[in-house]
């Protein structure tokens, strides 16, 4: 039983009927342009045997909405997904036997069809609404409905799931729909805070006193407000706000306000850099203990993943309001956790949560935990200092790169041994990083930037990793998918965090496949052997089939076995990689074409995933096609770039990320499986691009990328000491 | 900066409007005349969110000065095209569903109209250049381009 579903039994909590007689449904998962609420739509329209324009999602909100944490690690339609579920089958089962009571016939002899229960030798018909009791909204959702015997027999209860295209596409191609950037309340004012690019800063009193006094003087602005490092203006017109935060911000750059000093991790050793911290060890997993391996041949490599940054299209962006009393907070937001957000609110303003009340408004897409939940309590902060008005924070561009959290940094090495089989003995892979979580709703002090920035700071929250139960952190994917008798995995956990780190589409994911499969890859020349074919050598357990059916499907969609073409363009090569995301989510192989030139071009991208039982086949593919692209941008062109007055990359310049021009067409294949289990497919494919790309540059021409991204520069630097070492 | 006030035509209607010359008209025309669906993504002409179109060529709002537009025709999102009579471009994006969060699509649209307003039958190569001032981080890119070369099927036959 899902756990959302053991906090919230009853069924008001998950469903409702409006006045108009809609279908409500309550998630506590939020949209952050993935569309999961449309999935989570089609689930209720289709165990309600009604038409998906019947079921209204009702935008999460602590007022109203489940609390089911955060929405993240691809875990939606598993959690919120069953729970919905099991609440639309439960109401549907009830209202069926209320209508068999009522027509005097057996439960097993009426039908459901369009929201419509009929019984065939009555003419009588009864609605939801007509059948549904006060009674049976706090009913205890019976979980077992979802398999009724009497559900098979409703029309448009077969398989089919109902095809509609995610209502707020038109409304957002025809200009009506409204982002949190687009919320306009009654007597609302803008506001701004203004923080050093560094955990650790000073304040550089005299500077900050003239800056304050300047503002003052500034026409249209409300308030201005200093506390510790912070500095907070409130402005009666986001214009007049906008000439504020340009004078400031050139200031900022040339380090006028703050004295910053952070310890700026050696961008060009970042491993050694790693390996020097403190660091808290842990066995991710040992099976060395069995007899130790006869392995003739080893290969013992190094890989690693620079600090890389959300760089959202869209810029952070919170509405807060106090009640004049200064007893209740109302905030809105675009965080990936309403309840968390308000548990960390309510400790930093130290209240009680049922004081505040936090509801989700869509932002642009959002890839984790980036600056929405810091933005809120900006807002909230700000709107102290006018109780009643509700107040309206943007982060600027700056803003948005520069006080981000970061995608921690990783060292990945792996040491394999084959034996003169050519089957893998052993595998030994260690990773070196920060944890990738510092998300607010989970310490005893609040995980908010500002909270530890106002004169009573609050310690800065240490990122950790989620427990290997959820796929861990850093530790993601560190555990090789393949059937190999000794395996050895640890994480050092990296103890010190100058900058920032919090979690990142995929988490650890993308560097550990990226090193196991490059790997794999090498393994594979050693044995002189094909790298599907090797693959596959080590997936023939039964358990394993789903994997080797999607690597299968990947490279018949490549004609991977197909002679490699004739006339193929200088440069020209293709890689392959696996991973299943987690080890417990999708399966997913991905075969990348690509040429290296002066820089490497990706041509195209086929990939076979296994999602188990897909709800919103068109959605899922547009997600595994996003996750795929964003993976290729971070292999090839992304690196924060970091100094000591904070984080120098902080606009679209200094921090690219791929363009149209630069995007390979994309095939991806759902495999077909109706009978088991939802699987998210937000981050599966993300790894796997990585590794992909790597081994095809290999494939191309010979050189074995270890570092993340592989930019001409990466490229050149490698072929040069690839070149050195094979001299000496 | 001088107040003052500047005549121009957005989405077919004269408006009028007083502000500061040097106020972008992204600002002019999210907060005063309240058409939303120009979005900000960087404020540096960079991103390409907040296109739109200017005299028929596609431009970034939040660099455009508000004394710049003075007798100018303005198109947004908002005047492309309606649920009744959708614009070419605006019917393809719904049939290739070509995004994920549609931050980035308002801009996108405006640059498409524009190069279909100039060349009706694009090439590949042409619509990508066009978009190449703009940012997708969701990884819409190829849907981007499938309902572009869409659309531009559908009017050219028209």
């Amino acid at each position: 039983m899902s756990e959302s579903l053991k906090a919230h039994p009853r069924l008001h909590q998950w469903l409702g009927l409006s006045a108009a007689g809609q279908v409500q449904a309550f998630s506590g998962k939020v949209d952050l342009g993935q569309g999961i609420s449309h999935a989570l739509r089609l689930i209720v329209a289709q165990e309600l045997r009604l038409s998906p324009a019947h079921i209204d999602m009702v935008p999460a909100s602590t007022h109203t909405s489940p609390d089911e944490a955060v929405t993240s690690g691809s875990l939606s339609v598993q959690h919120s997904g069953a729970a919905l579920r099991c609440a639309a089958a439960h109401w549907r089962e009830i209202c069926r036997s209320q209508m068999a009571r009522r027509c005097g016939v057996d439960a097993a002899t009426v039908r459901c069809a369009n929201g419509e229960f009929s019984v065939q030798t009555t003419t009588q018909t009864a609605s939801y609404a007509e059948l549904t009791t006060a009674q049976m909204w706090h009913s205890t959702i019976d979980t077992t409905q979802v398999q009724s015997p009497h559900a098979a027999q409703d029309i448009g209860a077969s398989p089919t799931k109902p095809k509609a295209p995610r209502p707020d596409i038109a409304s957002k191609v025809f200009g009506e729909f409204e982002y949190i950037h687009d919320r306009v309340l009654p007597s609302m004012c803008h506001g701004m805070v203004f923080r050093p690019g560094t955990l650790a800063a000073e304040l550089i009193v005299n500077e900050m006193q003239a800056l304050v006094h300047h503002v003052q003087a500034q026409s249209g602005v409300l308030r201005v407000h200093q506390d510790g490092l912070l500095l907070g203006v409130l402005t009666e017109t986001e214009y007049a706000l906008s000439r504020v935060v340009k004078h400031i911000e050139d200031s900022v750059a040339q380090g006028k306000f703050w004295r910053c000093h952070a310890e700026v991790p050696d961008a060009n050793d970042l491993p050694n850099w790693l390996k020097a911290q403190p660091l808290d060890t842990t066995v991710v997993a040992d099976t060395s203990h069995n007899p130790p391996s006869n392995a003739a041949q080893y290969v013992h490599a190094e890989f690693h993943r620079p600090y890389v940054q959300h760089a959202s299209i869209g810029l952070c962006c919170a509405l807060a309001q106090w009640t004049a009393d200064a007893q209740q907070l109302e905030v809105w937001s675009q965080s990936q956790g309403i309840y968390n957000l308000r548990r960390d609110i309510a400790l930093a303003f130290d209240m009680q949560p049922e004081q505040v009340q936090v509801s989700h408004v869509e932002g642009a897409g959002c890839y984790g935990h980036n600056g929405a939940d810091d933005v809120a309590f900006d807002a909230a902060w700000l709107a102290q200092l006018v109780p009643g008005r509700p107040v309206r924070v943007q982060w600027t561009r700056q803003a948005e790169l520069g006080h981000a959290p970061l995608a921690p940094a990783m060292a990945v090495a792996i040491q394999a041994g084959v034996n003169t089989e050519g089957h893998i003995a052993e595998w030994t892979q260690t990773v070196w990083g920060q944890g990738h979580g510092t998300r607010p709703g989970r310490g005893k002090t609040p995980a908010l930037l500002g909270t530890w920035q106002t004169a009573q700071a609050q310690p800065v929250t240490m990122a950790v990793n989620a427990a290997m139960a959820v796929g861990g952190g850093s530790e993601r994917n560190a555990q090789p998918p393949y059937d190999i008798a000794s395996v050895k995995v640890l994480n050092h956990r990296v103890l010190n965090m100058p900058f920032r780190v919090s979690a990142m589409r995929a988490l650890g994911a993308p560097t550990n496949v990226f090193a196991a499969e490059s790997v794999m890859d090498e393994l594979a020349l050693r044995c002189a052997q094909d790298p599907l074919a090797f693959r596959l050598a080590h997936l023939h357990n039964t358990e394993q089939t789903r994997a080797a059916a999607v690597l299968q499907q990947a490279a018949h969609m490549a004609g991977w076995t197909a002679p490699r073409p004739t006339h193929k363009p200088e440069g020209w090569g293709r890689g392959l990689a696996y991973a299943r995301y987690k080890n417990t989510g999708a399966y997913c192989a991905v075969v990348v074409e690509l040429v290296v030139e002066e820089k490497v071009k990706l041509h195209k991208l086929w990939t076979a995933v296994d999602l188990g039982h897909v709800i919103d086949a068109d959605g899922a593919i547009n997600q595994i096609e996003g996750g795929a692209l964003q993976a290729a941008s971070w292999a090839l062109c992304e690196s924060a770039q970091l100094n000591p007055q904070g984080i120098a990359s902080n606009n679209w310049e200094s921090y690219p990320i791929l363009k149209f021009s630069d995007m390979p067409a994309v095939e991806v294949a759902l495999m077909s499986q109706p009978y088991e289990p939802s699987l998210g497919a937000g981050e599966c494919s993300s790894g796997p691009t990585c590794a992909a790309i790597a081994n095809a540059i290999f494939d191309a021409i010979g050189v074995r990328m270890r570092a993340m991204p592989f930019t001409p520069d990466n490229l050149l630097k490698t072929i040069e000491a690839d070149h050195t070492s094979a001299q000496s | 900066m001088h107040n003052s006030v500047v005549v121009f035509h957005v989405n077919g209607r004269e408006v009028s409007v007083q502000g500061d010359s040097g106020q972008s008209l992204l600002d002019v025309l999210r907060n005063t005349l309240h058409l939303k669906a120009t979005r900000m993504g960087c404020g540096q002409g960079a991103c390409g969110a907040c296109r739109v179109m200017v005299d028929g060529h596609a431009m970034a709002a939040c660099e455009t000065p508000l004394w710049s537009v003075e007798g100018k025709h303005i198109t947004t999102v908002e005047g492309l095209g309606t649920r009744e009579a959708p614009h070419a471009l605006q019917t393809a994006f719904i049939e290739e569903q070509a995004m994920q969060c549609g931050f980035c699509t308002s801009g996108i649209l405006m640059s498409a109209a524009a190069l279909l307003q100039r060349q009706a039958q694009p090439t590949r190569q042409e619509i990508v250049q066009v978009l190449d001032g703009h940012l997708c981080r969701c990884g819409a890119h190829n849907r981007v381009i499938r309902a572009i070369e869409k659309a531009a099927c559908k009017s050219a036959a028209v």
